[in-house]
């Protein structure tokens, strides 16, 4: 396959990139290092001291401590120098996102604040909304939220019936309607509200003050996790909101809407990753310090193999975060370059990489609840006991399966983004597809094994693509306009597609690593084993998504393709996790 | 008034220490680099001088000994607020050479309190706060856990087993810091790190001496067992235990 520096988004598959061009975590610069360092600082001295007393639902402490932050500076890291912020690349956003992940429930608050809550004005607000709200978003002065959802409008976010008029003279739009599972709800001075304007077909979008009257604010909602995150219902009772508070231009809601939640998806790839990173250490303290049958549990292969499964499957993600991190980077800055507006060149950036959004979502909240369910058992009966961090963990990571779009929404999107993007003309998916689909018999039965071992793991990748693209073609070709019918097939084209994302950045990560470090022989470990799994889950997902397109000769004859294209060398599998665990056991602490 | 601390690198305190060539040198691969514990609460003490008028500190400069593989811990020293820095381009090397070389800088930089921690968390050496007052003739003041500055007049705690002795100094005095002398050390704030980039690490060439010690090899302490409980009803195998196994009663 051709070897592309800046891929479009979903472009991937039908691309290769070369690693020199690929950002890897190892290459943070001294200052991103020490702005992490200062977000672990600040959690060790105002969060973990108090989480038992924030867990209790106490919005007020929750808001002292969003303030603190604030004043650190760390509200200000997406925000423009104009407004008071330090204006940081993506990459250290995502950073930022990473180190607060540790924070449990602050880190959601945190979050919303600096993501959902500030930047809809930033990205779609104008001079003036900006100048009036912004710095104060920044310095932690306000505090953010943002309002979509409603009690018949989840996923369906377009559904909602909030509705907005506007007053005879013109002077405010007449707010009513309900809004649900609003994050900071409790102590946030601005909403982003959406509603419909004299029953528009769509969403508008609204600065709203939370003191306006009319704005009533229910009780916390008991929750499963997050408990310190004040989660509530808000009412708006005939709320009298100024004209000029319309953000955006009427009618463009739902697209503020969908490319703030891009953000926040992506955002939340890079948060999880601290989260985990959190339960690893844990887990391997823990396994260090508990003696059974009068040695410490870590000694047990049953408990390395989770404690280097924990890794690998964390260590896989991070590469898939910060390659995109730096790609949206890129683009922003072209994008910059060409129209002279900061704010518009990132939103539209992260906006343009919807497809690498949506499989860091799923794929981060996913590996999160793994992490964090192996933490629990690797802790036993006392990771049942409410008195310790991973108990705290695992109800906290569940979230992030349904929130910034449920998981279902987002593999949708995923196989949905990506078609469309090829229909669009991005890249050529369907010519390639087709081509491919007609050779089927020449893919049956070949290994692409090769020395070399980057090559080797580089024509695993370019075999993982095949795959999806043969059955995309397959499942288009059967269903033709009703594949968006069936969900459980877009669902495991998208599987395939995360999987092979994940695996070509750790490959291209742990091949560049080799000319940054002397010894990577666990990262290859790492890799070897990422790559077998993946596969194996690769094929049976195109098993299952062919025998739902494929008559019988066909889905024979695609099924030996498939067996080919996710046939990978031989890997004791067994012994590379325990080298694995090795590191993390004599390290006791999370240092790959 | 001028307040110099001296900052030492040291690994995070959660390193795994290994050694190299035949246990001759520490091995630094993969460790992670911060300021020294007791300097960084030195620090924290002379910013909150510095940032109160009534004490008559106009500024705080950090100084190291060592290579320049140091400097991201000097910048951070910088992005937690001091107003500039100084490095001494030298191998490591032993508290004589060290205090030697930071003598040299007081000397011609003329710096009215300085500051160090008790000790470094890695060789524990807690030497160079003494021999750096030897160098310049000037007095010096240990374990100090309260240091207060008004309009020019100093007033130190110190801290011994018996109670708290209450020391007046004249300046310049080098002081010699343990905990208690500020309550947390600072975070680096967004801005301060982004003020680091902008201020200067000036470098003077090597200290005039020589170390005069070296370090032939390291040993780990042996691993400890793991804790024996006894049952609070059972005093009698504790002492058993005391007698028979640790032989120590």
């Amino acid at each position: 396959m051709e070897i592309k520096k800046n891929l479009k988004s979903g472009e991937f598959l039908v691309a290769d990139s070369d690693a020199a061009n690929v950002f890897i975590p190892e290459e943070f610069n001294e200052e991103q290092l020490m702005i992490a360092g200062s977000c672990r600082d600040f959690l060790a001295a105002e969060v973990s001291p108090r989480i038992t007393e924030l867990e209790k639902g106490k919005r007020e402490l929750m808001k002292s401590i969003l303030r603190k932050s604030g004043e650190l500076g760390l509200m200000g890291i997406s925000i423009p120098e104009e407004f008071g912020g330090f204006g940081q690349s993506f990459v250290t956003q995502m950073l930022v996102a990473e180190a607060c992940g540790a924070g449990y429930s602050f880190s959601v608050a945190f979050m919303a604040h600096c993501g959902i809550g500030t930047l809809p004005i930033l990205y779609y607000g104008n001079r003036e909304q900006q100048e009036k709200y912004i710095p104060k978003l920044a310095s932690g002065e306000f505090i953010g939220s943002y309002c979509l959802t409603e009690p018949g409008a989840g996923s369906d976010a377009n559904a909602g019936k909030t509705s907005a008029t506007l007053s005879e003279d013109g002077e405010y739009y007449i707010l009513n309607g309900q809004k649900m599972w609003i994050t900071n709800a409790g102590f946030a001075d601005i909403q982003i509200v959406f509603a419909k304007i004299d029953r528009d077909r769509v969403l508008s979008a609204f600065i709203v003050e939370s003191s306006y009257p009319g704005v009533v604010i229910g009780p916390d909602e008991q929750k499963m996790g997050i408990k310190g995150s004040s989660t509530a219902q808000i009412y708006y009772n005939n709320v009298k909101v100024p004209a000029g508070n319309l953000l955006g231009k009427r009618g463009e809601g739902f697209r503020i809407a969908l490319n703030i939640l891009h953000m926040g998806r992506i955002k939340l790839g890079a948060n999880v990753l601290g989260s985990a990173k959190k339960a690893v250490e844990d887990s391997v303290k823990y396994a260090n310090e508990r003696k059974q049958f009068g040695v410490f549990i870590s000694a047990f292969g049953a408990i390395r193999q989770k404690l280097a499964e924990q890794v690998i499957r964390l260590f896989t993600c991070e590469s898939a975060v910060y390659r995109v991190s730096r790609d949206i980077d890129d683009l922003t800055e072209k994008l910059k370059e060409e129209s002279g507006d900061t704010g518009r060149a990132a939103v539209e950036a992260i906006g343009h990489y919807a497809v690498e959004a949506a499989i860091l979502k799923v794929a981060g909240s996913e590996m999160l609840d793994y992490v964090a369910d192996e933490a629990v058992q690797i802790y036993g009966g006392m990771g049942y006991s409410a008195e310790t961090d991973v108990e705290r963990g695992y109800r906290d990571s569940r979230i992030n399966r349904i929130f910034e779009g449920t998981n279902e929404i987002n593999r949708l999107l995923v196989s949905d983004t990506v078609m469309k993007r090829a229909m669009k003309g991005d890249f050529d998916l369907f010519g390639k597809a087709a081509e491919l689909y007609a050779g089927l018999d020449d893919l049956s039965g070949k290994v692409t094994w090769t020395d070399d071992y980057f090559s080797e793991k580089s024509g695993y990748a370019g075999n993982f693509k095949k795959t999806v693209l043969i059955c995309i073609h397959g499942a288009v070709e059967r269903f033709g306009r009703t594949l968006v019918h069936q969900q459980e097939v877009l669902n495991n084209i998208a599987d395939m597609i995360i999987e092979t994302y994940l695996s070509e950045s750790l490959s291209l990560r742990v091949q560049k690593l080799e000319s940054l470090k002397s010894d990577t022989g666990v990262y290859r470990d790492i890799l070897d084993v990422s790559v077998y799994d993946a596969a194996f889950r690769i094929r049976k997902s195109a098993y299952d998504a062919i025998y739902a397109f494929a008559k019988e000769e066909q889905a024979t004859a695609l099924t030996r393709a498939v067996d080919s294209l996710t046939a990978v060398r031989a890997v004791n599998v067994k012994s590379a996790r325990r080298r694995i665990a090795d590191k993390l056991i004599e390290d006791n602490a999370y240092k790959f | 008034m001028k307040i110099l601390v001296c900052i030492s690198n040291v690994p995070d305190t959660t390193t795994k220490i290994r050694f190299t060539g035949e246990n001759t040198s520490f091995d630094s691969s993969g460790v992670q680099w911060v300021i020294n514990p007791w300097d960084e609460l030195s620090l924290t003490r002379a910013l909150e001088l510095r940032d109160d008028p009534a004490s008559g500190v106009k500024s705080v400069t950090v100084i190291h000994s060592g290579p320049a593989s140091a400097e991201p811990t000097i910048r951070k020293a910088l992005a937690i607020g001091a107003d500039d820095a100084v490095r001494i381009d030298s191998p490591s090397g032993d508290a004589y050479s060290v205090a030697a070389g930071i003598a040299e800088v007081v000397r011609s930089e003329q710096y009215d309190i300085i500051l160090c921690g008790v000790e470094s968390s890695d060789y524990n050496g807690s030497m160079v706060g003494g021999m750096l007052a030897e160098f310049l003739e000037i007095p010096s003041v240990s374990g100090i856990s309260e240091l207060n500055v008004e309009g020019g007049n100093v007033t130190i705690t110190r801290e011994t087993d018996e109670g708290k002795e209450i020391v007046s100094v004249p300046l310049p005095f080098a002081g010699v810091v343990q905990k208690g002398i500020a309550k947390e050390p600072r975070i680096a704030a967004m801005r301060g790190i982004m003020m680091a980039r902008s201020k200067q690490i000036r470098i003077y060439e090597s200290g005039p001496e020589e170390s005069l010690t070296g370090i032939k090899s390291f040993e780990k302490p042996p691993a400890r067992d793991a804790c024996k409980f006894i049952d609070a009803d059972n005093p009698e195998q504790l002492i058993d235990l005391l007698q028979n196994e640790a032989k120590v009663i």
